[in-house]
């Protein structure tokens, strides 16, 4: 039972507050010999699998590393393009390491202004009469849960899809975050959130949630 | 419980078929201006989807939930999108989502040569199926 993140997204759309819990991701590195049995492209700035699964590298998967050199974008840490060095016979064997892409804080704030938008346009398409947006967005590997406040402010929890007690978190996080937010005479509202107690009071109720089910 | 609307696209966003059982609340968009709109949103829930999830998945977006309503969406590996719109209470309807496609689609659209394919659907005996499919669903009841 886990919860992998928390969103806290203000009345326009914008991230003020972003909490990942779940910190180890799957990193997979392998030695190749030539010619390489995946197929590799440059994709948004970063080189990931477009064709070809194996041992546990998956299409959607960027290159973190060549021969334990970490990349930076599309290059390698001394200035090589990966797709060359990948390409070239002499380099061979070859070790390379692969892995989920991460969300940079760029791209966070992206997902959080487009949950934003897919809020709104839900309401829109509702075939009945004052429906809300998303509340619970369902997939196979995680469920998002969603508490719009009335004033605007979305709390959103990530979470796997058995874990259960999410609404008293959502409950929680508001209650936390009227006490230690919009409480604190340094905060100014619609702004990101940066205040150590908010932090460690977010920690244990996401603590006590995973461990009990509940976040009183 | 209640079935609202359904929805079938092609792969490249087209709709081919559209029907309303019961509808309370019209928007103020044209009937193709609220189907782009729709496969616009679907689409950018996927990429959404494939962005936040914090493991690899197979089937990605399955349902969302409003507090009047919800989606249910299964796609098809050659990239055809069935929506359904129902009331909350209905729960988890993927078998229903594949057999609507296996049973339905793949029988009188596919197995009709008359029926091109990615091109909306004009067929009656496909609309008649449909609805002695839908009709004999648990949660159909009273949609209308």
């Amino acid at each position: 039972m886990t919860v992998f993140s928390i969103y806290i997204i203000n009345k326009a759309g914008g991230l003020i507050y972003q909490y990942d819990h779940q910190k180890s991701s799957v990193e997979m590195e392998k030695t190749f010999s030539y010619p390489l049995d995946l197929k590799l492209e440059a994709y948004s700035d970063q080189v990931s699998v477009v064709f070809g699964q194996r041992d546990g590298i998956q299409v959607g998967h960027v290159v973190l590393a060549v021969n334990g050199k970490q990349t930076n974008g599309r290059k390698l840490e001394d200035g090589n393009d990966v797709i060359e060095t990948i390409a070239n016979e002499k380099n061979y064997p070859i070790s390379i390491k692969f892995g989920r892409p991460k969300l940079t804080s760029n791209q966070k704030i992206m997902m959080a202004s487009m949950f934003h938008s897919l809020y709104a346009i839900s309401v829109q398409l509702s075939p009945v009469h004052g429906s809300s947006g998303i509340q619970k967005l369902e997939t196979d590997t995680f469920t998002l849960h969603c508490n719009q406040t009335a004033t605007g402010v979305k709390f959103v929890v990530i979470a796997e899809p058995r874990q259960v007690g999410i609404d008293s978190l959502l409950h929680r996080l508001y209650l936390i975050y009227s006490d230690f937010a919009l409480k604190n005479p340094f905060y100014s509202l619609e702004m990101p959130i940066r205040t150590e107690q908010f932090d460690s009071h977010v920690l244990s109720a996401i603590e006590s949630t995973e461990k009990t089910g509940s976040a009183a | 419980m209640t079935i609202h609307l359904l929805h079938i696209y092609d792969r490249n966003g087209n709709s081919l078929f559209a029907k309303e059982w019961s509808r309370k609340k019209s928007s103020n968009l044209t009937k193709v201006e609220e189907q782009k709109l729709l496969f616009g949103m679907i689409h950018s829930i996927k990429s959404f989807v494939t962005k936040m999830s914090p493991k690899d998945g197979k089937e990605g977006f399955i349902s969302y939930t409003t507090s009047r309503y919800k989606i249910h969406f299964y796609e098809s590996p050659t990239g055809l999108k069935f929506i359904l719109l129902t009331d909350i209470f209905v729960g988890n309807i993927r078998e229903t989502m594949k057999k609507l496609y296996s049973s339905v689609y793949v029988e009188f659209v596919v197995r009709n040569p008359l029926c091109p394919l990615n091109e909306p659907i004009r067929s009656s005996l496909f609309e008649t199926k449909l609805e002695t499919f839908m009709t004999g669903l648990s949660f159909f009841e009273d949609s209308n």
